[in-house]
């Protein structure tokens, strides 16, 4: 599963990787951090087209609920029910077990416009990565 | 993921840290990592290590928790007892001194002004300790209640800071230290030397576990908190944030005043008709609850019990058979079920537990039931009822 090195991500903090044709779509580390103790994971239903920025996946934490965004546009071929029957998976291993859903892309090259690694690691450090919680 | 529509922040992010108040333990939370958000005003951590553990801890072994933005208000004076009688719905006058109890403080319509602890130290010396958001206005209302009263009546907020220590081993630790505690019979109440200065401890709390409270002058809180926590590490002790004890008062079946009980409900609609003494004389608020008690109510707080996966929160409405019944009031994830529980004033005060019904979240009907309350008992207090 991805590393992230070979990941892009959103300013809304999730992780977005290449497997083949197909993008697998997470929460990042400082997200799940942030989080904490996740005990609820609603994954968007198979087949479901969605748009870059859309929200499709619902965790709750126990003190609050977030909105899981798609990075990319594209159609929901996957989700990890492992997640959705064991949420803390995701507090446990965001960026591998802790995976919850994937797309196919619509648009070739569209990850490309999301951060890379190092981007996002910059992005940390600003404000904006930590607005609003 | 924060700006989403969807996303509900029940603490508010600290925008405004100047205006914040801080309790005497500020720096103990900011030395041992504390999470600290605006909670009503005060500067208090919402967890340390994470609501989950911290819960499971005083379920398990034990936990301490800051509560010193609680407000302590002293009455005293040659008629405190038939002040208190006057503004309280339970009977003050079944506690003697070293005994306290838990009561309302009714308006005249019959809703609560708040809910407190009362210690009786003498006939002539009694100690509230009132909620922090309503501890101002609760004063306030006492003193004017009190006019007529030979009773002096003191806010002593700002000289106190306090701290719950909760959980099966919680007197065990307690009692290496001051061994007179765990020898106190629930809802005892004793002034002692705390470590060098004088304070209070009652054997209350807000968890549905074992435990006592810690009343101590404010500059000597933290010596307090450090000596309980090098005591209590052995057997298990965690530093715990307003949000397990959230949960774990929710699990408890205890009311978080402003949501669940207000000036707009009564003691009796919130399922509290025991705290309610109609035969001890007149007080605040008695006709009213009288005629209540006579006519019946309309609404009344029960508990609800998801029976799927999903986690309700306050605000989400409650339907049985598509017809609106009500809205939660307080509700979570419970960690020691597993499930999401909640409470909210239904408007069928007959449904009886088991009765199936709906919670509308995130746009769906997720299946419920009415559960029966406390949602959980610690073996202890459950044996100590019996």
């Amino acid at each position: 599963m991805p590393k992230p090195e070979n990941c892009r991500f959103t300013k809304t903090h999730e992780w977005v990787c290449l497997e083949g044709a197909i993008a697998v779509v997470g929460l990042t580390d400082h997200a799940q951090r942030e989080i904490t103790d996740i005990v609820f994971v609603e994954p968007p239903k198979l087949g479901r087209q969605v748009k870059a920025g859309e929200a499709c996946c619902v965790i709750e934490s126990v003190k609050a609920a977030f909105d899981v965004y798609a990075p990319v546009c594209g159609e929901v071929t996957a989700v990890n029910d492992a997640a959705a029957k064991d949420p803390a998976v995701v507090n446990r291993s965001p960026h591998e077990d802790g995976w919850l859903f994937k797309l196919k892309p619509a648009i070739p090259g569209e990850l490309n416009r999301l951060m890379d690694w190092g981007a996002y690691q910059e992005f940390l450090k600003t404000a904006e990565a930590h607005a609003g919680h | 993921m924060w700006q989403a529509g969807r996303t509900i922040c029940y603490f508010d992010p600290m925008t405004s840290a100047a205006s914040l108040r801080r309790t005497p333990l500020y720096e103990t939370h900011q030395k041992h990592g504390g999470r600290l958000v605006d909670f009503h005003g005060w500067e208090l951590p919402v967890q340390y290590e994470g609501i989950l553990k911290e819960h499971q801890a005083v379920r398990a072994a034990l936990g301490l928790f800051d509560v010193s933005h609680m407000g302590q208000i002293w009455v005293r004076g040659a008629q405190a007892l038939a002040f208190l009688q006057k503004t309280n719905t339970n009977d003050i006058s079944r506690i003697g001194p070293g005994q306290a109890i838990y009561s309302h403080l009714p308006n005249e319509r019959g809703g609560v002004v708040d809910d407190l602890i009362i210690s009786c130290f003498a006939r002539d010396r009694y100690f509230l300790v009132v909620n922090a958001a309503t501890c101002e206005n609760d004063f306030a209302w006492l003193q004017k209640q009190a006019q007529g009263f030979a009773v002096q009546i003191e806010n002593r907020s700002d000289y106190y800071g306090m701290i719950a220590i909760q959980g099966p081993k919680a007197l065990e630790v307690v009692g290496l230290d001051f061994p007179q505690v765990p020898k106190l019979p629930r809802f005892g109440a004793v002034e002692l030397d705390v470590l060098g200065a004088p304070g209070i401890v009652t054997r209350t709390g807000y968890t549905g576990e074992e435990g006592c409270e810690f009343i101590v002058p404010a500059e000597h809180t933290p010596r307090v908190w450090e000596r309980l926590m090098t005591k209590g590490r052995p057997f298990g002790a965690a530093p715990c944030g307003l949000g397990c004890r959230d949960t774990l008062r929710l699990e408890a079946g205890y009311l978080l005043y402003g949501s669940d009980i207000d000036m707009d409900h009564s003691s009796f609609e919130a399922g509290y008709g025991w705290v309610v003494r109609l035969d001890k004389g007149d007080f605040i608020g008695k006709p009213a609850l009288v005629r209540q008690k006579a006519e019946g109510w309309q609404r009344r707080l029960l508990g609800v019990r998801l029976l799927e996966r999903g986690v309700p929160r306050p605000g989400h409405r409650v339907r049985a058979g598509g017809e609106p019944l009500g809205t939660l009031t307080s509700a979570t994830f419970s960690p020691t079920l597993a499930a999401g529980i909640g409470m909210g004033y239904l408007d069928r005060p007959d449904l009886r537990p088991g009765t199936k019904v709906a919670v509308e979240m995130h746009g769906r009907q997720a299946p419920a039931e009415v559960a029966r309350m406390p949602f959980y008992l610690s073996k202890e207090i459950k044996n100590a009822k019996a």
